[in-house]
């Protein structure tokens, strides 16, 4: 297997995918948004308990490929007990690490998807989960969705 | 002449590696890879004839119609059309589907069935709900039969399905997804007796089969140029001459006017009346070509050479643990599409690109088909003529790697 996968597909994505963390809808949740990719049929609902600004409980449901769902399961470890704002600035980090393949200077588990970024296609698997928690965040009802064309 | 002993030869493309192996390209179903002789054609008239088209009185323009309604001849050869009148050139099969289903949207009224399957591709289903959609018709669906798809169209409902009402009857040959192969002349005959127009979604078969839309009895059959070794962007709408004559243009502009006033404008025959503005002619021509080279290597070959690799496919992908194979478990057009229950199909694709195969994962645009059977996405390998059977050796072998590292 070449160096690039075995980076792609590194032990704690591997481990999220087999065993996801925080699945299923949450029955206190007071926000709820849906992600989808077109092009590969990867969905993923975010169910979040917003105590004021803050994340108290979060959990995710949804079909796809290793990538999105380990990427949303570890997503529910690292947002809960977040501010919106903390929220964002995470999902940015998030976002530089699969784009450019920087890990942060801070040890977290986040950096296990600096492998994405030699993978494209694939960036928009990672993202998904996170895109779908950002919408539930700011209410916003509209599904998200990380390509703007059809297949 | 091509030959199928020096066949990849034919095909520049196929000459290089991915990740460090050879090419394996198995996505055929998606597009097929081009010959010499195609892109020689492209090349050629883009450095020689290079013109527009029914306009020019000088020896380029001359040479380019030539060449342009020389394809559109040939096509109909292929086809065994009637008349070369009878082909239209389009974008492909989903521009050919939308001309068919918008002009039945201006035609159907509220009680008229648009009757259409289960395994439709998206480009023939989404243009059916919204002729439905403005015109009032109901749309009603084919069921497809078993867990696994693999018992084809509930053809014993149909009697049923076809009443007077169903005005337009629109199904694929060849399923994209299952590798179904529908039996269209049955299908069109069963809807001539109540009527009903036909529309056949051939983008899977024409280029891999022998075909004859006088036999099959269609009305209308709708294909792509890039499926069966011709470029991208060039497609044809064949429409019974009779049915061309009665239907409105689709688009209007320059090229299929006969008198244009400031009050208005008159109409060309078919198949001109459909081609407004200045068409896509070396894509035409390339298409021309590859009528061509599928002949030279006879299509009934072809049909055994990919259905044999369809069948040693499954045969060996079933021997994977936990996997499920969609379709039919006897006879198939030449594409396998299967899943595993613990492993994803992009991750499948992942790793099957990292050994050099190309194969495609998702929902083959065929969503409702997917739901319907409980999955989200498939792996889909699909064959050509220049494909063997070493390569598909090949992907079971990436198959049993990407399941030992996901399943161990």
């Amino acid at each position: 297997m070449s160096a690039d996968l075995t980076e792609l597909y590194q032990q704690v994505i591997l481990d999220h995918n087999r065993r996801p963390r925080n699945r299923g809808k949450l029955p206190t949740a007071n926000r709820v948004a849906h992600g989808d990719n077109p092009s590969c049929g990867d969905q993923c609902s975010v169910y979040l308990r917003l105590d004021g600004d803050r994340i108290a409980e979060i959990s995710f449901d949804g079909s796809g490929c290793a990538i999105s769902q380990a990427s949303a399961s570890l997503m529910t470890t690292q947002l809960k007990g977040k501010t919106s704002a903390q929220a964002q600035a995470l999902y940015d980090q998030f976002h530089e690490i699969v784009t450019t393949g920087k890990e942060p200077e801070e040890i977290s588990d986040i950096a296990a998807f600096a492998g994405v970024h030699t993978f494209p296609a694939r960036i928009k698997c990672a993202t998904l989960g996170w895109h779908a928690a950002l919408n539930a965040l700011k209410g916003d009802a509209v599904p998200a969705t990380t390509e703007s064309h059809t297949d | 002449m091509p030959t199928w002993n020096n066949i990849r030869a034919d095909f520049p493309i196929l000459h290089q590696q991915v990740n460090g192996k050879p090419l394996v390209y198995l996505d055929n179903g998606a597009t097929s890879q081009k010959p010499r002789a195609v892109i020689d054609a492209l090349v050629h008239y883009y450095e020689r004839d290079n013109s527009n088209v029914h306009r020019g009185l000088h020896a380029l323009s001359m040479r380019a119609t030539d060449a342009y309604e020389g394809a559109r001849t040939r096509i109909a050869t292929f086809l065994h059309a009637a008349d070369p009148a009878e082909i239209i050139f389009t974008r492909g099969t989903t521009e050919s589907i939308n001309i068919v289903a918008r002009s039945f949207a201006t035609r159907l009224k509220a009680g008229d069935v648009i009757l259409t399957t289960e395994m439709e591709h998206h480009s023939n289903l989404v243009p059916w709900q919204q002729a439905a959609k403005a015109s009032g018709a109901t749309l009603r669906y084919v069921s497809v039969l078993g867990a696994n798809a693999e018992g084809g169209l509930d053809l014993a409902a149909l009697d049923q399905l076809l009443t007077p009402q169903v005005k337009v009857f629109a199904f694929t040959h060849i399923s994209n997804t299952l590798g179904t192969i529908n039996p269209v002349a049955e299908l069109c005959r069963r809807a001539r007796a109540v009527g009903a127009i036909t529309v056949i979604d051939a983008a899977q078969s024409v280029g891999h089969a022998p075909l004859d839309v006088q036999a099959i009895g269609c009305d209308y059959l709708a294909f792509s140029g890039h499926k069966m070794c011709g470029p991208t962007g060039i497609g044809v709408l064949y429409g019974r001459r009779a049915l061309l004559e009665k239907l409105a243009p689709d688009e209007t502009g320059g090229g299929m006017v006969v008198n244009v006033t400031y009050e208005g404008a008159t109409w060309k025959p078919a198949p001109e009346r459909f081609e407004a503005g200045t068409p896509n002619v070396a894509g035409a021509i390339g298409l021309g070509v590859a009528c061509d080279y599928l002949d030279a290597l006879d299509r009934a070959a072809i049909e055994r050479h990919d259905h044999a690799l369809a069948r040693l496919a499954y045969e060996k992908l079933s021997t994977l643990p936990g996997i499920r194979l969609l379709g039919p478990t006897g006879e198939r057009g030449g594409l396998v599409s299967f899943a595993f229950p613990d492993v994803h199909a992009h991750d499948v694709v992942t790793f099957a690109d990292e050994d050099g195969v190309a194969l495609r994962g998702g929902h083959h645009c065929n969503q409702p088909l997917m739901r319907k059977l409980g999955l989200t996405s498939t792996t889909r390998a699909s064959f050509y003529v220049y494909n063997t059977a070493e390569e598909i050796d090949v992907l079971v072998a990436s198959m049993r790697r990407t399941l030992k590292f996901f399943v161990g």
